[in-house]
């Protein structure tokens, strides 16, 4: 009886997970597949609502925007030919002939459609703030115009027209975020509702296709025959056979040849480098920080605290003594060292002040904040994530600041939602927080402290700030902008906003047969697009 | 009998109902909901979300909602995984579960009950103190460790053979099963051992036992119809509990090697703030796990009489 039951549920797995039959290997040159590891299984692939970076990963090698980023993170056309952009609008001109991957033609009406559908009220999408840039479209999100009124025009099938709501110097790299990919209208809404929750329920126009989803255990991509440019496309299958976000199990998959790349943590390095195996270093893009709490009722309101643990900051030490991974720098301004500035690296261009740690001047402004506040002694609430990294760091800051300061240091750990709701409620003193980029210019980091940004979750307000990042915001004129970001880096950093601490980077490890695999800061990554197998001597 | 099981059925409902009640009340009171994430929507958007999914209606119309669609079945749609009903979620992902709970618990009942049988044959020899050892291992190391040590293990051979004998990750066909079951499988079989043993033990000075040998019957007999089948009452007693636990308790297993089960969404979804998974998940472990206490009872009725008569 027993035995009848699992042979059915075994008939039933079967049907669900559609079998596959034992793995080729990581790397397989004859039938051009590479075999990967997904973090995550993509909770949907609908472009307007994907929040998360697998699924930006993944839309990002089955659509195709207006542009996109090429293996040197540089714009270069996708479905768009050729364009200019103005203080007031841009024009695209799309190329001709493009296919969807069903036949169907791609046109402008693809792109009005999925713009409209991602700032319309009932889509709810969480990335709606992507399009504001946009005329109108804050408006309609908030449900105070119709969606028609958005910005965007089909003038006719291949070419757009885009009204601008402020100068959007940046708005190219823009186009190639997936919340600007193109969905065709008529498809969409063939799915009744389920676009992107299958493989069957979506169409494609990047260079690959989804050949097969099976939810939760793996995600198979061919090669896009109807992609205009396939001759660059070396790959004919990439398939995430895999969905698995424990980093061990990962590398004891990329150690028995069963995938091409693999992530490093600390604890794997010395593993990586007994195999020697090709390690490589990636800047993902990221700033971590401590957010201080700046509300009228908290202590951290008060400078000379501020300026006492401003003091004792120490990123060298916090990057190489307590995260101890090869590949992170440490944080000395909100601004990462990749952005660019007028014309070479904003931080090449506008260095930021050095901040030095002195332990001495630290006492004595905690001394004055005492004073100031009337108190003996100050308690203060350090609210982290709950996973290892952030509890090496929350501790190694807990006995820092009783050490120099002899300030207490309590530790809140939350997990992630927990965490995120209560920096919304303002309910901390300091927070270990991060920010990544949307999209490649100044502003998505530029704007983040200004007094209107719902992420600024410890309500620093400074008229000054706010300023700057409006001259920014109202000029095309690169030296303008970068000027005021420089301002705004500078006001950080003697206000004491925020305590940096590192930019984030990641070690992983690649098969020596795999190459032009694209590591990106903003957009998809890792890039396989454009991968190819190179033989090695065997 | 029959009264007996519509008894224990309506008590089961009731606890179901509790389960449900208890759950969506506890959820609605952690900090954070669905949508929030690192990045902060805004008002706008926020005040769109809330009103698409309902949660700008008060708590207990919501409940109410709630119940309603319970009663018909339905658990509504992810939050997170928003274009898929939880019932999809659910039928898709419980089998790979329910497979994986199964082969564990053979290993683990048939492991369990002719380790425990050994060791009380062999009381206070060698093998019992090996067999009592390992035990203690099986039940003090959480399966976190045994799976990790496992898929180590299976590395280092593979790579000794220079091929792949079974899988090191990934789902697909048995061979990706044994491995994940055995680990599974192993604190549950460590348990049932040493509750075998002690039930083994208490009825080798049981009155019938002596009677059976005194009337001649020979040692072999004894042991296999009189010891073994009364033995094995009690680990029967806890083998339905332990079902439904090791089909829910195999998160670890299932992340670390890449199953696809209903496991992992339990708690992913706890992590997730998915209200619709969180409740379709809970209700239906509990559901299930009150099934398999009723089907034990009626079971247990069945092979021993003198609980009919209660």
């Amino acid at each position: 009886m027993g035995f009848v039951v699992l042979l059915f549920l075994l008939g039933q797995v079967n049907q669900c997970t559609g079998m596959r039959s034992s793995s080729i290997g990581a790397v397989d040159a004859a039938s051009g597949t590479i075999t990967l590891n997904l973090a995550q299984e993509p909770p949907q692939l609908d472009s307007t609502k994907a929040t998360d970076q697998v699924s930006g990963m993944v839309l990002g090698h089955v659509m195709e925007g207006l542009l996109r980023y090429d293996a040197n993170d540089d714009l270069v056309e996708g479905v768009a030919e050729s364009w200019s952009v103005t203080d007031t609008e841009a024009n695209f001109k799309l190329k001709q002939n493009l296919l969807w991957s069903n036949g169907t033609p791609i046109t402008a009406h693809d792109f009005v459609f999925a713009w409209r559908k991602a700032v319309d009220p009932m889509t709810a999408s969480q990335y709606a703030f992507i399009l504001f840039f946009i005329e109108n479209a804050r408006e309609i999100t908030s449900g105070d115009m119709p969606v028609e009124s958005l910005g965007v025009t089909a003038v006719d099938d291949y070419t757009l027209n885009v009204r601008l709501r402020e100068p959007t110097p940046f708005f190219l790299s823009l186009t190639a975020f997936p919340t600007y990919f193109p969905i065709n209208q008529a498809f969409y809404e063939s799915r009744d509702g389920r676009y992107g929750a299958n493989a069957e329920d979506l169409i494609y126009n990047g260079p690959f296709t989804i050949s097969q989803w099976v939810h939760n255990a793996n995600v198979r991509l061919e090669k896009n025959e109807n992609y205009w440019n396939k001759e660059a496309v070396h790959l004919n299958v990439i398939d995430f056979a895999y969905i698995l976000s424990d980093a061990n199990a990962i590398i004891n998959l990329f150690e028995s040849g069963d995938i091409a790349q693999a992530g490093l943590n600390v604890e794997l390095v010395d593993r990586a480098l007994r195999n020697r195996w090709d390690i490589r270093q990636h800047v993902d893009g990221s700033v971590f920080f401590i957010e201080i709490n700046h509300r009228e009722e908290r202590l951290t309101r008060n400078y000379n605290l501020r300026k006492a643990l401003q003091y004792v900051n120490d990123p060298s030490e916090l990057v190489n003594k307590v995260i101890k991974l090869p590949g992170n720098l440490p944080g000395e301004s909100i601004f990462p060292v990749w952005l660019k500035g007028v014309n070479g690296k904003f931080r090449e261009e506008f260095p930021a002040k050095p901040l030095m740690t002195n332990n001495d001047k630290a006492r004595e402004h905690y001394a004055l904040a005492l004073e100031e506040l009337g108190l003996d002694k100050i308690t203060l609430v350090m609210l982290s994530g709950d996973n290892p990294s952030a509890n090496k760091q929350s501790e190694y800051y807990q006995s820092k600041y009783a050490k120099e300061l002899g300030l207490e240091l309590k530790l809140d750990r939350q997990i992630f939602k927990q965490r995120l709701q209560k920096m919304t409620d303002g309910d901390f003193d300091l927070v270990l927080a991060g920010w990544g980029p949307d999209y490649a210019d100044a502003l998505t980091f530029g704007d983040l402290f200004t007094s209107w940004n719902e992420n600024n979750r410890g309500r620093y307000a400074s008229p000054e700030v706010d300023r700057q990042v409006d001259i920014a915001k109202n000029s095309s004129d690169a030296k303008v902008r970068m000027e005021a970001f420089a301002r705004v880096q500078d006001i950080l950093n003697e206000d004491v906003a925020i305590l940096m601490n590192y930019e984030r980077g990641s070690l992983y490890v690649v098969h020596d047969r795999l190459e032009n695999v694209a590591r990106r800061s903003v957009g998809p990554d890792p890039d396989y697009a454009f991968a190819r197998i190179v033989d090695k001597e065997s | 009998m029959a009264w007996y099981t519509v008894k224990r059925l309506i008590q089961g409902i009731i606890t179901v109902w509790f389960i449900a009640t208890a759950t969506f009340w506890a959820m609605h009171q952690v900090p954070g909901d669905p949508f929030i994430g690192e990045k902060a929507v805004s008002p706008e958007v926020e005040a769109n979300l809330k009103a698409r999914w309902g949660l700008d209606k008060p708590p207990l119309e919501q409940y109410w909602i709630f119940m309603r669609n319970m009663g018909q079945g339905d658990f509504g749609i992810s939050f997170a995984q928003e274009s898929r009903s939880v019932n999809d979620i659910i039928l898709e992902r419980f089998p790979v579960s329910a497979i994986l709970g199964i082969l564990a618990i053979v290993f683990a009942g048939l492991g369990g009950v002719l380790y425990g049988a050994l060791t009380a044959l062999y009381r206070n020899q060698w093998p019992d103190v090996l067999i009592i050892l390992l035990v203690i291992i099986g039940i003090s190391v959480p399966s976190f460790v045994f799976a990790s040590v496992g898929q180590l293990v299976l590395v280092i051979i593979n790579q000794i053979l220079g091929f792949n004998v079974l899988p090191v990750a990934g789902w697909g066909d048995i061979s990706h099963m044994l491995i994940p079951a055995l680990v599974l499988g192993l604190g549950t079989m460590a348990f049932l051992t040493r509750l075998m043993r002690s039930s083994m033990l208490e009825i080798v000075s049981a009155d019938f036992i002596r009677t059976a040998r005194s009337k001649g019957v020979p040692s072999a007999q004894v042991f296999s119809r009189h010891q073994l089948r009364n033995a094995v009452l009690p680990v029967i007693t806890v083998l339905g509990p332990s079902v439904a636990s090791i089909t829910t308790g195999g998160f670890v297993v299932e992340n670390i090697f890449g199953i696809p089960g209903l496991g992992q969404s339990f708690v992913l979804a706890v992590q997730q703030s998915d209200y619709g998974v969180i409740m379709g998940t809970t209700v239906f472990y509990g559901a299930f796990l009150v099934l398999m206490v009723i089907i034990v009872d009626l079971l247990y009725a069945w092979i021993d009489p003198r609980v009919r008569l209660e």
